[in-house]
């Protein structure tokens, strides 16, 4: 799927990033704590989170992914959507919660990384 | 021959900004045409220490060279040390408090994750002087 199938899919606000709309995403993660996400995901390229710091959008760009989805109605600043446009990254708004975000997107083909205890095994 | 180095000072007041010398390493290293699983791996390790620099130590100075081999990394700040560094090297083990969680950090993963992205790490550190880590990824 692409990050508009995503913004359907979860009946999204689109808060920045609209020249990226159709970029194919294959893989997700959801988390509010950015620890977990530096040290476990691997090549997914939408985070879904309710955490709202520039952090989030840091973490993102440091994982190379393309899109962020804010949970829960969470709004980001102005100097998380400045950043988030530099790098061309998208930031979506939709007021499910994290559980059902997830849901959604994984029944309409995202998927996930593999187990925690699979991925320190896991070359890089 | 040929070495390049940039030098940042990291803000330990200003959480916000924290991350801010990776992200300009990324864009120089993206500019210098270094390939992106050596840029990711540089990224996210340094990412992780800059983050240390300013949770745990008062901030510090970030020093990056490099050469047509391996980029080095070095972070040095004059916080409060690690008195245990096995023990902080441990995936889980974290003395960030609760307000450090509710910005989505201190899980405890930050060295570890650094050991695993970088191909060498070194710590040093005295408790009341301050740490130093270094990290170092190579090119070929
Ligand atoms: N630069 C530093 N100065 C002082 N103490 C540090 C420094 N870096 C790490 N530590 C200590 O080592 C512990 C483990 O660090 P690590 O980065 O693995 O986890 P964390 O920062 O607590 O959480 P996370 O990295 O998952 O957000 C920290 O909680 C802290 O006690
Ligand atoms: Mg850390």
């Amino acid at each position: 799927m692409n990050v508009q199938d995503i913004m359907r899919v979860l009946d999204a606000e689109l808060i920045c990033g609209e020249d990226n709309l159709d970029v194919e995403v294959h893989n997700a993660c959801g988390s509010d704590m950015m620890s977990d996400v530096l040290a476990y995901v691997k090549d997914q390229a939408v985070l879904l989170t309710g955490l709202v710091n520039i952090q989030v959008v840091r973490t993102a760009d440091m994982m190379d992914m393309v899109c962020i989805v804010f949970v829960r109605g969470k709004e980001p600043d102005a100097d998380m959507i400045a950043l988030a446009e530099r790098r061309g990254m998208v930031m979506l708004k939709t007021q499910h919660r994290m559980f059902t975000a997830c849901g959604l997107l994984w029944e309409n083909g995202l998927r996930g990384g593999g187990k925690a205890n699979e991925h320190l095994k896991m070359d890089l | 021959m040929n070495t390049l180095k940039w030098t940042y000072e990291v803000d330990g007041s200003d959480f916000t900004r924290a991350g801010e010398a990776s992200s300009a390493v990324k864009k120089n290293l993206r500019k210098l045409g270094v390939p992106p699983e050596a840029i990711r791996k540089v990224s996210i390790a340094l990412y992780e220490g800059e983050i240390n620099m300013v949770i745990h130590a008062n901030g510090g100075v970030i020093t990056v060279e490099m050469t047509p081999e391996k980029i080095d990394m070095v972070l040095a700040d004059t916080g409060k040390g690690i008195p245990d560094i096995e023990q902080a090297m441990k995936e889980g083990w974290s003395t960030a408090p609760d307000e450090v969680r509710s910005l989505g950090f201190g899980a405890g993963m930050g060295l570890p994750n650094m050991k695993k992205y970088s191909d060498e790490m070194k710590i040093d550190s005295t408790v009341g002087v301050g740490t130093t880590v270094y990290m170092t990824v190579y090119l070929q």
